[in-house]
């Protein structure tokens, strides 16, 4: 960064025009995002049903204690956001991953296919939950009618069942996320120097070899951010399964720490420090993948 | 578009310039790539298809003979229902009123921290762009409560909002998704600027060109492929987020099309074509968007994922 303007040879219009630009986004970001982020913080200590601010009494660790010990829907909550994340990073990554290689190749279509594939995540979550459910009806959806499930007997329950649902939905989630992966891998091979692949070939290397010891290495900044965009999306999985659970209030075999949140936040109950003190438990996990991600992708300007 | 061997000796996609003709007749393996490939794109339509598959056959016709049937009738009289008898443009119309300010800003203000961290040599430089980075990976659950309070503070002119607060109005929605997306622009942007050469703003210095012309004429229109591809997305999740409008706004009728859409369920539940239609029509906006920047997309994804 030693070529980069110094801030000694601005002129006073100059330097106005820059605290204003940076002025006015970092408001934003501390007000509308850190600030509450902190706030959470403190409201985690705290017992409050969210009406009136002279209600909030200090606890300390209570809701922690009680979270961990005394709250039934808290560990399937975490059991089910670890499946979350493991079948995410085993099934669909990968696959995105290679239809990006394959899509890669320069073949004819190529832009179909990766419309066809990219499609589910230009949908909305509502359009999404709604196509899943009719597919997923018992008695009236295509997978049952398909598995000639849907007359009286074999009516499976995809969304009822608390041992299925939660793979039901797992389908849903993968059926959006490969697209996305796709797209950003995808983006990423298309900046890799083509000079790296004739090397390769030169050297004798084979596809899988290419791919293994030359194209992969040297795409690892966005191998960083599939990393992150897999851990941070198992963490917040929030949307499709509010959807296909039909709203607030988490339905057994689906809970999740953010509808755990949500249903003592926005829940009648208003249980605020409680909502807070699982918001917290779900935030130090987020910054800890937070941080490896700032830390991967902004070392090497320090050097 | 080329076809190519498929075999290491070839030269094969290489990058931006175009590989030999390999002649009239393909390979094996080119077809059984397009076999995959085609297969997994049809499987990734079929929940789509199925969707307006239902949408274009009557109510009546479904009830009758189940829905894993073939149609007595098709037609757009769902659509045509879904538009008329619910509110869908106006609701459309909040959808716009909320992601076109909300995008732009988001593009212009991220435009200018990436600006501000990536050609000038400040101290904090790199503090700032990961407090704006990490902002964006913050779940949305962990910001709700005091968010709701602070909109219940901040007092708005009647004229920007009914309700005159931040609260239930579409500036408040505005507000927070330009200062929660802010980060994840950023990030790419800065990226972006990084590569544009330091001597084209360095020239305009020399010639007394103030910071602000360098950054609305120098800039701004070197990042357009970066932009078209973080338009794409942010207008994408923008247009599809309804956390915010369920959490922030109150008003049913203010809410973005996204979010009234689970209203039409609860009211048309019976429906289910109905609803698919209506479901569908929701999603051609973004699919109008991803079509239009579709080719800038890729491109501009590029340079920011990769030359970090």
């Amino acid at each position: 960064m030693s070529s980069a303007t110094s801030p000694g040879r601005l002129s006073r219009g100059d330097r106005l025009f820059l605290t204003l630009v940076i002025g006015l986004p970092l408001l934003a970001l501390l007000v509308f995002v850190w600030l509450p982020a902190l706030a959470s913080i403190a409201l985690s200590f705290t017992t409050w049903d969210g009406i009136d601010l002279s209600d909030i009494h200090w606890t300390g660790l209570e809701n922690y204690a009680q979270i961990f010990t005394n709250y039934p829907p808290f560990w399937p909550a975490v059991q089910h956001n670890v499946i979350w994340l493991l079948f995410t990073a085993l099934l669909p990554t990968p696959f995105g991953i290679f239809l990006a290689y394959q899509l890669d190749r320069k073949i004819r279509f190529t832009r179909v296919y990766q419309t066809a594939i990219f499609l589910p995540m230009v949908l909305s979550l509502a359009v999404v939950g709604f196509i899943w459910e009719i597919i997923y009806n018992p008695d009236t959806g295509l997978l049952n009618s398909v598995l000639g499930a849907a007359g009286a007997g074999g009516h499976i329950d995809w969304l009822g069942n608390p041992d299925l649902n939660l793979w039901a939905v797992l389908i849903a989630s993968a059926w959006r996320h490969t697209g996305y992966i796709m797209i950003l891998y995808l983006a990423g091979l298309k900046s890799v120097d083509p000079a790296l692949r004739e090397a390769a070939a030169l050297d004798g290397a084979g596809g899988r070899q290419t791919f293994l010891k030359v194209i992969f290495p040297a795409l690892k900044p966005v191998n960083v951010i599939i990393l992150v965009v897999t851990v941070m999306e198992s963490l917040r999985a929030f949307d499709i399964v509010y959807v296909l659970g039909g709203g607030t209030g988490s339905k057994p075999g689906m809970e999740l720490l953010s509808l755990l949140i949500t249903d003592n936040i926005v829940g009648e109950a208003g249980h605020i420090g409680y909502g807070s003190a699982l918001a917290v438990i779900l935030l130090l996990v987020s910054l800890a993948a937070i941080g490896t991600f700032l830390v991967q992708t902004f070392r090497k300007e320090d050097r | 578009m080329t076809t190519t061997v498929e075999r290491p000796a070839s030269r094969t996609g290489t990058g931006r310039r175009r590989p030999p003709k390999s002649g009239p007749k393909r390979p094996p393996s080119t077809i059984g790539r397009h076999v995959l490939l085609g297969g997994i794109a049809l499987l990734w339509l079929v929940p789509l298809l199925w969707a307006v598959y239902t949408s274009l056959r009557s109510y009546e016709d479904t009830a009758s003979n189940g829905y894993f049937s073939l149609p007595r009738s098709f037609g757009l009289d769902n659509f045509t229902d879904a538009w008329t008898q619910s509110g869908m443009p106006h609701f459309f119309w909040n959808s716009v009123l909320i992601t076109v300010p909300a995008v732009l800003g988001t593009l212009l203000f991220s435009a200018a921290v990436a600006f501000f961290v990536s050609r000038f040599d400040f101290r904090f430089n790199l503090a700032l762009l990961m407090l704006f980075t990490a902002g964006n990976l913050l779940p949305a659950q962990v910001l709700i409560t005091p968010l709701y309070r602070l909109y219940l503070l901040i007092p708005l002119p009647w004229w920007m909002s009914d309700s005159m607060l931040l609260y239930d109005s579409m500036w408040g929605l505005i507000a927070i998704h330009i200062a929660y997306q802010c980060g994840f622009c950023t990030f790419v942007l800065s990226n972006y600027m990084k590569t544009i050469p330091k001597e084209i703003t360095e020239a305009a210095q020399v010639d007394g060109a103030p910071v602000w012309r360098q950054f609305f004429q120098i800039i701004l229109p070197l990042c357009r492929p970066a932009f078209a591809a973080l338009a794409t997305l942010e207008s994408i999740w923008i247009y599809n987020d309804f956390f915010w409008p369920l959490t922030l706004v109150d008003t049913g009728d203010k809410r973005p099309i996204t979010s009234a859409l689970a209203n039409l369920q609860g009211a048309y539940f019976t429906n289910p074509n109905l609803i698919a239609a209506g479901a569908l029509m929701t999603a051609i906006p973004t699919l109008l968007v991803y079509f239009a920047l579709q080719r800038q997309f890729i491109s501009g994804l590029t340079i920011g994922s990769s030359k970090g």
